[in-house]
């Protein structure tokens, strides 16, 4: 395997978990709810599934715990901005820091414990395939997902009726409730799903990308889903591309390091900030894209008056 | 009520003694109704008189009160719209229930039973709405359409789910004449195939063109049931806005001032899709008058608020003149300190913040024309709290303010007595110019009284008062002169007591503008 391969596996590794959350956190805000917590749910949905791990020997049962600890937890975030109407705001940066706080409690005996990685899953024959066969067809089961996942919210948001609803309720969630569409329930869905994508994307960090349990191990990754989301506008396809361009940017970080580059780190890590206050200035330059893109409830609350 | 009765028999759609209360205050007070089969039903009322309330329960958007609603005869419970559309009542509302982000077809396909294709959509959308002279292209967004095209998009809508009755909600409000015209062939068609509209509007002439049957509303009362055709423009004015004679009352002004607000040719073009643009207008306003500008909702009236007060300034400066010196550029403040106030029409989020409390309210509204008077330390601009209690004390005092505590938050106040604040705290100033924007709306008996005597009162003092309302009994309370403004058009100005109701509410309804408007843009 040569180096530009080995590169290339890492960067896919990066980019997997900023994928799963951004797909997740889309869907959510494509509803009209604004979930600042993709990092509080990314780093409990990271303790869950290495707790579980260590606990039963499987990564698969760790995949699980993960994914439904991180839907659990966004559930209280449901909760507090859908049925109390708290803000959104102010109740998702709350999110993130409970989670921080939570997910520290709950690994504190597992610190320094090193866990099983979860095992890649080999195709035959496909995965012979020369340069592209190690990356795509030697991956884990959380890589496969997370391309199921792309094609599977592209077709549903869409390409199916529910898609549709969820899209008109975030777009205008009184001229959906005036349809007879279950805004609160919607939404409620929606977010679930978010959380459960943030938890899944938690679980690789702990599971594949480095088998082991520190403190605020999502290190910001949170944040960078949540920036990814902006930056593509809301459109599925351009929060892959986009997710393989700030996990390439962060892999760059360490190999510019190992070849002695001069470009520091800190920018590196502020570029993905970067580019995504420049995708907002170019989106919001023109109105058309931003009305046919950009969820026009977004982080509204609903309330219906009946 | 026997007649009613006879009417329910054979209907399609009737309702009995429908109510609707909000609070204390019944938006729909049993009504009647009866829907034939095959007719077109005009709803004729001014803005405020219920025709939305109750057309909403009707599509199950609000849960009535009491009263029933029967649909063939049978009593039903509507309680969503999707039951309103199982039954085959369509809707087509006034501000669009559409989603800008998305295509034709898949607003379309969100009111559709589930389970069909979008392209199988889009298909029968297309075919439907060519048959019924309605183009529609159902890959284009929303956003990029126009407003007859949004509403072309509503009728389409509810015409797929093949309804028995459709209700138009003021479908002409946003149409050109020429959409328009299109609009009732449409119509026309539909009752042909023995379907029922029922079509709310202000507009006399259209519901006399179009419509079989009328029934009127004012206060949310029905004030008659008749044949439209069998009317007169008057006598279908007069249901819509009362024949009681209300007490003018003795303005006892002494001699006219000098001009002290005037505009002149005054146009400003429409900021959004929704708003109006005004047109050439004129209007002269001495010491000591009352000018009140009548009109339904919609026809310009926030334009023209903004254009006067300076909330957003227009090109020409000497559109606008106060005091005859020319100030169309200038902004609210620049105003302000020339003696002139203004009260917006909306109380909570634009006149007042509803979180703060009154004193803050008034040290917001009065920072720059008051500076002196409220705010101390030179540059530094601190509240001079002492001067500011001592304002707010009086304001209250002598606009009867009736509040829970010294200095309660703006929003705890009911809206009479925030209105009250509100107007009080710039006829504090004294004023010689105030332009008020629906000084009364949605206040009680009570209060608006004391608003409106208020404002008189200013006037008498030789200031000049413009009034911009809706309510034809307080225009006739307050002003010594009255102008009314259709479609960002103002009629000229005629004394107060050489004007009818039914001349008003004819001009109101577009009627006999038409020659104005040919009189002013042959200037």
């Amino acid at each position: 395997m040569g180096i530009v391969e080995a590169i290339l596996l890492t960067v896919i590794t990066a980019a997997t978990p900023l994928v799963i959350a951004a797909l997740g956190e889309l869907v959510t805000e494509r509803s009209g709810v604004l979930n600042l917590g993709v990092e509080g749910m990314m780093i409990i949905g990271a303790v869950c599934a290495f707790v579980a791990t260590q606990q039963t020997g499987s990564p698969y049962i760790g995949i699980i715990a993960g994914t439904v600890s991180g839907a659990l937890f966004s559930l209280l975030f449901g909760f507090l901005t859908l049925t109390l109407v708290a803000n959104q705001v102010a109740t998702g940066l709350a999110l993130t820091i409970l989670g921080l706080g939570v997910s520290g409690m709950i690994g504190e005996p597992y610190s320094g414990q090193s866990g099983a990685k979860l095992p890649q899953i080999v195709f035959p024959f496909l995965s012979d395939i020369p340069y592209l066969g190690p990356l795509l067809f030697k991956q884990d089961l959380i890589f496969y997902l997370s391309i199921v996942l792309i094609f599977a919210v592209n077709w549903f948001l869409f390409k199916t009726r529910t898609g549709l609803m969820l899209r008109s309720v975030g777009d205008s969630h009184s001229s959906a409730h005036a349809l007879g569409i279950n805004v609160i329930r919607t939404r409620y869905l929606a977010v679930l799903f978010g959380g459960a994508c943030a938890g899944l994307a938690g679980a690789q960090f702990s599971l594949v990308y480095t088998p082991q349990w520190t403190e605020n191990m999502s290190a910001g990754r949170g944040w960078i889903a949540l920036a990814l989301v902006v930056f593509a506008s809301w459109r599925p396809w351009r929060v892959v591309i986009g997710g393989y361009l700030f996990g390439a940017v962060s892999i760059s970080q360490l190999h510019a390091q190992a070849f002695g580059i001069g470009i520091p780190s800190q920018f590196l890590s502020a570029l993905p900030y970067l580019a995504t206050v420049a995708v907002l200035i170019v989106i919001s330059h023109n109105r058309r894209t931003t009305l046919i893109n950009t969820p026009a409830s977004l982080g509204k609350s609903f309330v219906p008056d009946r | 009520m026997a007649v009613h009765e006879q009417a329910v028999d054979g209907s399609l759609l009737a309702v009995d003694k429908l109510t609707k209360v909000f609070g204390t205050f019944a938006a729909c007070d049993h009504i009647d109704l009866a829907i034939k089969p095959g007719e077109i039903h005009a709803l004729l009322g001014e803005n405020g008189a219920g025709k939305s309330t109750l057309v909403k329960m009707l599509f199950g958007v609000l849960a009535p009160t009491s009263g029933r609603i029967l649909w063939q005869g049978e009593p039903v419970r509507i309680s969503s719209p999707n039951a309103a559309r199982k039954l085959g009542i369509g809707m087509v509302f006034q501000h669009f229930s559409l989603f800008e982000a998305l295509t034709v077809a898949e607003n379309i396909a969100l009111s559709m039973a589930p389970g069909i294709s979008l392209a199988k959509i889009s298909e029968e959308a297309a075919t439907l709405s060519r048959s019924y002279g309605l183009p529609l292209d159902p890959k284009a967004h929303v956003a990029d359409l126009s407003v007859g095209e949004r509403q072309r998009i509503e009728i389409v809508r509810a015409l797929l789910q093949n309804p028995r009755l459709i209700i138009l909600d003021e479908p002409t409000s946003v149409l050109t004449p020429q959409e328009a015209d299109r609009l009732f062939d449409t119509l026309a068609k539909l009752k042909a195939e023995g379907r029922s509209v029922l079509y709310i509007s202000h507009r006399l002439e259209e519901v006399q063109r179009i419509c079989d049957r009328a029934t009127v509303l004012r206060h949310g009362k029905v004030t008659g049931a008749c044949d439209p055709r069998q009317e007169t423009p008057s006598s279908l004015a007069r249901m819509m806005v009362g024949s009681d004679v209300a007490h003018v009352s003795a303005e006892g002004t002494s001699a006219r001032g000098d001009v002290l607000l005037e505009a002149r040719h005054l146009s400003a073009a429409a900021r959004t899709p929704f708003a109006v643009s005004l047109k050439d207008v004129c209007l002269k306003v001495h010491g000591g008058e009352v000018l009140a500008i009548a009109g339904v909702a919609g026809n310009g009236q926030s334009e023209l608020f903004d254009a006067l007060s300076g909330e957003y300034p227009v090109a020409d400066a000497n559109a606008v003149q106060l005091r005859q010196k020319p100030v169309g550029t200038l902004g609210i403040n620049a105003r302000r300190l020339m003696g002139s106030g203004f009260v917006p029409e909306e109380r909570h989020g634009h006149a007042a913040v509803s979180a703060l409390p009154l004193s803050d309210n008034l040290v917001l509204a009065r920072s720059v024309s008051d500076r002196k008077a409220f705010l101390g330390g030179g540059r530094l601009g601190i509240i001079r709290q002492d001067a500011v209690k001592r304002a707010t004390k009086r304001i209250c005092e002598v606009m009867d303010v009736r509040k829970s505590g010294e200095d309660p938050p703006a929003g705890s106040l009911s809206g009479g007595n925030l209105q009250k604040f509100i107007v009080g705290r710039e006829l504090d100033r004294q004023p010689s110019v105030l332009v008020v924007n629906q000084p009364t709306w949605g206040v009680d008996a009570g209060a608006a009284s004391r608003i409106r005597q208020a404002l008189v009162d200013l006037a008498k003092a030789g200031s000049a008062v413009l009034v911009i309302s809706q309510d034809l009994d307080e225009i006739f309370e307050v002003a010594t002169e009255i102008a009314v403004i259709n479609e960002g058009r103002l009629s000229d100005a005629y004394p107060a007591k050489d004007l009818s109701r039914e001349k008003i509410g004819l001009l109101m309804g577009g009627m006999q503008v038409g020659k104005q408007a040919e009189s002013l843009d042959a200037h």
